[in-house]
């Protein structure tokens, strides 16, 4: 199958227009030897056969369609209503492109002129751009931004070593080669009784001239929530460092919190993917990435900006391109081009349906069955809840056995899908496991998950019935 | 025709969500975090939809009109690629699942990294990049920790045609290395000559060079086997930039050619939609001497269990995104890819360069073509300047074919051609469609010489008329919330 309506007749009648004998001599500056290679490819599909090896395919995936999610640690099981993909389907907005002639393009630049305004709405910044590749690019890109504020005399970055593990993990891909001095990942964080307070003091003693920035997490990967006292704490003495404070953060917790815009923040960046973006094993998703209207000329990606036509009429343009990688080349302040637009899209329709009283309701969902959660797990024997700071949706728990035999346990015999094993990321978290509960868990569900923890500190996994189990500590 | 923004339309007390009852019992909030009021809108169901269908209403898609927006590949989008990506067992599975209960996403993945590979000649494929700039990052930081590798540690500068995307010289110099721009020849090649100058005085500084093939003129340089040599010969290597592969699927694979590294654009060439701006995703092949260098994870089968596995590159540059990549993009391309296989993969490319040649022969001697006396690939560049109306400029070419029910072609771009107007028709228009974009651009030319006013106000019939970007960077209105200056 494929999706071309040209016919034969058609092609020789171009053929002739064109002056050429036949469609293979058009390539004749392809070098003779290489042209027309035989592709090893599978034989094509028609559409319903290509749909059955599809499903054959996702059938092999457990996926939260039919499982109870307690998984999260960045990729979220948010409730997403029927209106946010409905209106995404508009084919005038997914088969468009960047908007580069606004006269025929208000649909994306209003809506992405909405987007950013809701986005400033609840981080409380001044400008927001259209969006970055994810969570995890928004704060590289916040390091980069930071980086150039410093004009190269900057060269050291603090990270919170409960910023996420694979967002640091692009920051370092990001910077590789320019000579940084990448600090903060090592320091005493989570000590299961340390104070969060303690924490971000551990940060700020590590600021100095040369620091160009400082990423907190808020709440952090571990689903530590730090009052916005303890982050104006911080804020203040980065920037009495003269460096940017960048926060990354779970927009849902924004529904309810303090957003960073009122605890000092510069730039706030954060995986936007839980405001009506399916989970999709990874992608897509998008990062957004707010700041203060005075730094948004040293900032990287689309940003909308309101404007009159000829007639006075309001219309909306992308502006600012100066900055951007088709004006400037080399000198552009990044090389983002293609960014997320219909994931925004659909963050910008998921904010309007959810409202000034929604998104605070998921958040209070999340909050109160997290806590009822956690209070039941805390119980059990055997397992020990470490999140004695403020938690927003995640907590971690601490097992009497490894975290992914635990998992498979559920995911076997109970239909669910546990949470994030801590002990890669962190080797002093080994058998700690991070645990997400948000308002698509009910309280049936939460209760069978305390049912289950319970009894799988007694059972075998299925898989594992013939093998030897790691010895546990 | 306008429509109000959201906040203009909210009334206190509307709602356009139900969410369940609390359940469980209630925990108080910690001290001192609760938010003040969120400035968000209250809106009916009713009324978000309607808002949004119309927003809708306002823009230009593939799905309303031809889209010949030249280095876009503005192909039509199958629909089958969305009911693909909307499988339960796609789209709600979870990236940090145990590896054994997400075998199919995994094997899908696996799947088109080798779909990829054997396409473009490569020996190793990355499916993490998300859009094509990020693939080109994450080739430029392979090419360079391979040659630090081997000692080569002085090697810190990048050649770029003059005709190469803007995300080329950005990516390089985003990466902490220098550029160097090579110019174009009289026949819109590589200039050769100078090519060999720019080796000869920074060799043993040289990282390699980016170049775009087919070019961004729309030509298969002619010399792109020496070209690569020389490059090879210096110690460096060359990069494929795949925003053009569109032209030269199953015609010639890039990897045979001597490229070491290229992105592929999956939202351009496999036809997944270009959604307002993205997502995109920028997957990259590399020749097996820098397959450990790819950013990792990637999926490989263990050998001994048979099951797939994440599997981290020994000398990887490390992550480039969070999680696996655009993995619902991987799911759309991966369908069109298995819908066409090889033959039909090269009636794409075979259909776009002659819908293309097609086009430029009809508007051969209408307006000006560089490089019109070659054959084209996927696209052409002409030029926005029409005979005996020296006051029409590209632009308002482009705003006119807008009054003609067209999305404009690319403007001022390339940068070498004065009033660029890149075209790409890309296999999926009909020759009617054709025909009628060349009577259009035919009657405009006639149009400005007759009445160069109409064209210098155009458009006349889209939502808004032209509008004023110089106001729009100079009074920043990038907020609507009251106390953001909207």
């Amino acid at each position: 199958m494929n999706y071309i309506p040209n016919t034969d007749a058609d092609r020789a009648e171009m053929l002739k227009v064109v002056g050429a004998g036949s469609v293979a001599e058009l390539f004749r500056d392809v070098p003779e030897r290489y042209r027309f290679p035989t592709l090893a490819l599978p034989p094509a599909l028609s559409e319903m056969e290509v749909i059955e090896e599809l499903n054959a395919l996702a059938n092999e995936n457990d996926d939260l369609h039919h499982l109870a999610c307690f998984l999260g640690a960045g990729a979220y099981n948010h409730f997403v209503p029927s209106v946010v993909d409905f209106l995404l389907h508009r084919s005038e907005f997914f088969t468009a492109y960047t908007p580069y002639q606004p006269e025929i393009s208000q649909g994306t630049l209003q809506a992405h002129y909405e987007y950013q305004s809701m986005i400033c709405a609840l981080t409380g910044m001044e400008v927001s751009n259209v969006s970055h590749y994810d969570g995890a690019t928004a704060a590289a890109e916040a390091v980069i931004m930071a980086l150039q504020m410093g004009r190269g005399k900057r060269n050291k970055v603090i990270l919170s070593p409960t910023l996420h593990p694979q967002y640091r993990a692009v920051v370092h891909t990001y910077t590789q080669g320019m000579a940084l001095e990448i600090v903060g990942e090592d320091v005493a964080w989570v000590g299961p009784s340390a104070g969060s307070g303690s924490a971000l003091e551990a940060l700020a003693a590590l600021l100095d001239k040369q620091t160009a920035c400082v990423i907190v997490q808020n709440p952090d990967f571990l689903g530590r929530l730090y009052t916005p006292a303890e982050m104006q704490a911080l804020a203040d003495q980065v920037h009495a460092a003269g460096a940017q404070f960048v926060v990354s953060a779970d927009p849902i917790s924004l529904g309810l919190f303090v957003p960073p815009g009122q605890y000092g923040a510069d730039v706030v960046t954060g995986e936007g993917q839980p405001m009506g973006n399916a989970i999709s094993f990874g992608g897509p998703y998008l990062g957004f990435f707010a700041m203060k209207k005075d730094d948004v000329r040293r900032s990287a990606g689309r940003i909308v900006g309101q404007t009159v036509d000829a007639d006075g009429q309001r219309g909306f343009v992308l502006t600012l391109s100066t900055r951007e990688q088709h004006i400037r080349r080399e000198k552009a302040s990044s090389n983002i081009c293609s960014n997320q637009a219909l994931n925004a899209l659909a963050a910008a329709i998921y904010m309007a349906a959810m409202g000034k009283y929604g998104l605070r309701t998921v958040a209070e969902l999340s909050y109160h069955k997290a806590h009822y959660a956690a209070g039941l797990i805390g119980q059990i024997p055997g397992y020990e809840v470490v999140s004695r700071w403020p938690f927003f949706k995640e907590f971690v728990v601490r097992c009497p056995r490894p975290v992914a035999t635990i998992n498979e346990i559920l995911l076997d015999r109970y239909g669910m899908v546990g949470g994030y094993d801590l002990g890669g990321d962190y080797p002093g978290l080994k058998d700690h496991m991070l645990l997400c509960v948000t308002e698509m868990n009910s309280k049936a569900q939460i209760d069978l998950l305390v049912e289950a923890l319970q009894e799988v500190t007694t059972m075998n996994p299925d898989r594992l019935e013939d093998e030897a189990e790691a010895p546990h500590e | 025709m306008s429509e109000a923004l959201i906040y203009d339309i909210c009334q206190a007390g509307r709602r356009a969500v139900s969410l369940p009852d609390c359940d469980v019992p209630q925990t108080p909030l910690p001290a001192g975090c609760e938010r003040g009021e969120l400035p968000l809108p209250e809106v009916a169901e009713i009324d978000l939809v309607r808002h949004y269908v119309r927003l809708s209403q306002l823009n230009h898609g593939i799905d309303t009109g031809f889209y010949p927006l030249g280095s876009c590949t503005m192909k039509y989008n199958p629909k089958v690629n969305e009911a693909a990506a909307r499988i339960n067992g796609f789209a709600t599975a979870h990236p940090l699942q145990g590896e054994a209960s997400v075998q199919g996403a995994m094997g899908l993945m696996l799947e088109l990294q080798e779909l990829l590979a054997e396409i473009g000649g490569f020996a190793g494929v990355t499916l993490q990049p998300a859009a094509g700039a990020h693939g080109e990052l994450t080739g430029v930081l392979i090419m360079r920790k391979y040659l630090y590798d081997r000692g080569e540690c002085e090697r810190d500068l990048i050649l770029v045609p003059d005709s190469a995307h803007g995300t080329n010289p950005a990516t390089t110099s985003m990466s902490g290395l220098k550029v160097a721009v090579v110019p174009s020849d009289g026949r819109g090649n590589v200039d050769l000559a100078a090519l060999r100058g720019l080796i000869a005085q920074h060799g043993p500084k040289l990282i390699g060079l980016m170049l775009t093939n087919p070019n961004t003129l729309g030509l298969f340089d002619e010399n792109v086997l020496d070209i690569i040599k020389l490059v090879h010969e210096a110690g460096g290597l060359v990069y494929g930039d795949g925003a053009n592969f569109n032209a030269i699927l199953g015609v010639v694979r890039p990897g045979d050619l001597g490229f070491d590294v290229l992105h592929y654009n999956l939202h351009k060439t496999f036809s997944t939609p270009h959604g307002g701006g993205g997502p995109g995703s920028g997957a990259v092949g590399v020749a097996a001497a820098l397959v450990d260098y790819l950013p990792g994870p990637i999926v490989r089968q263990g050998e001994t269990d048979g099951l797939l596995h994440w599997h981290m590159p020994p000398k990887s540059i490390g992550r480039v995104k969070a999680f696996h990549g655009n993995f619902g993009v991987l799911v759309r391309a991966y369908t069109y890819i298995r819908m066409h296989g090889a033959a039909g993969l090269r009636a794409v490319s075979e259909n776009a360069v002659l819908n293309a040649n097609y086009l430029q022969a009809r508007l051969r001697g209408v307006y000006p073509i560089p490089h019109g006396d070659r054959t084209c690939m996927h696209e052409f560049v002409a030029q926005g300047m029409v005979k005996d109306a020296p006051g029409t400029r590209t632009m308002d070419i482009a705003k006119r074919l807008i009054d003609y029910g067209f999305h404009p072609p690319t403007v001022y771009f390339p940068l070498i051609v004065p009033e660029a107007l890149m075209i790409e028709p890309t296999e999926t228009e009909s020759k009617e469609t054709l025909d009628a974009f060349a009577d259009a651009l035919i009657a405009i030319a006639g149009e400005a010489r007759a009445d160069p006013d109409l064209l210098h106000t155009a458009p006349h019939r889209a939502p808004v008329k032209r509008l004023d970007e110089v106001k729009a960077a100079k009074d920043l209105v990038l907020c609507y919330a009251p106390g953001c200056g909207g």
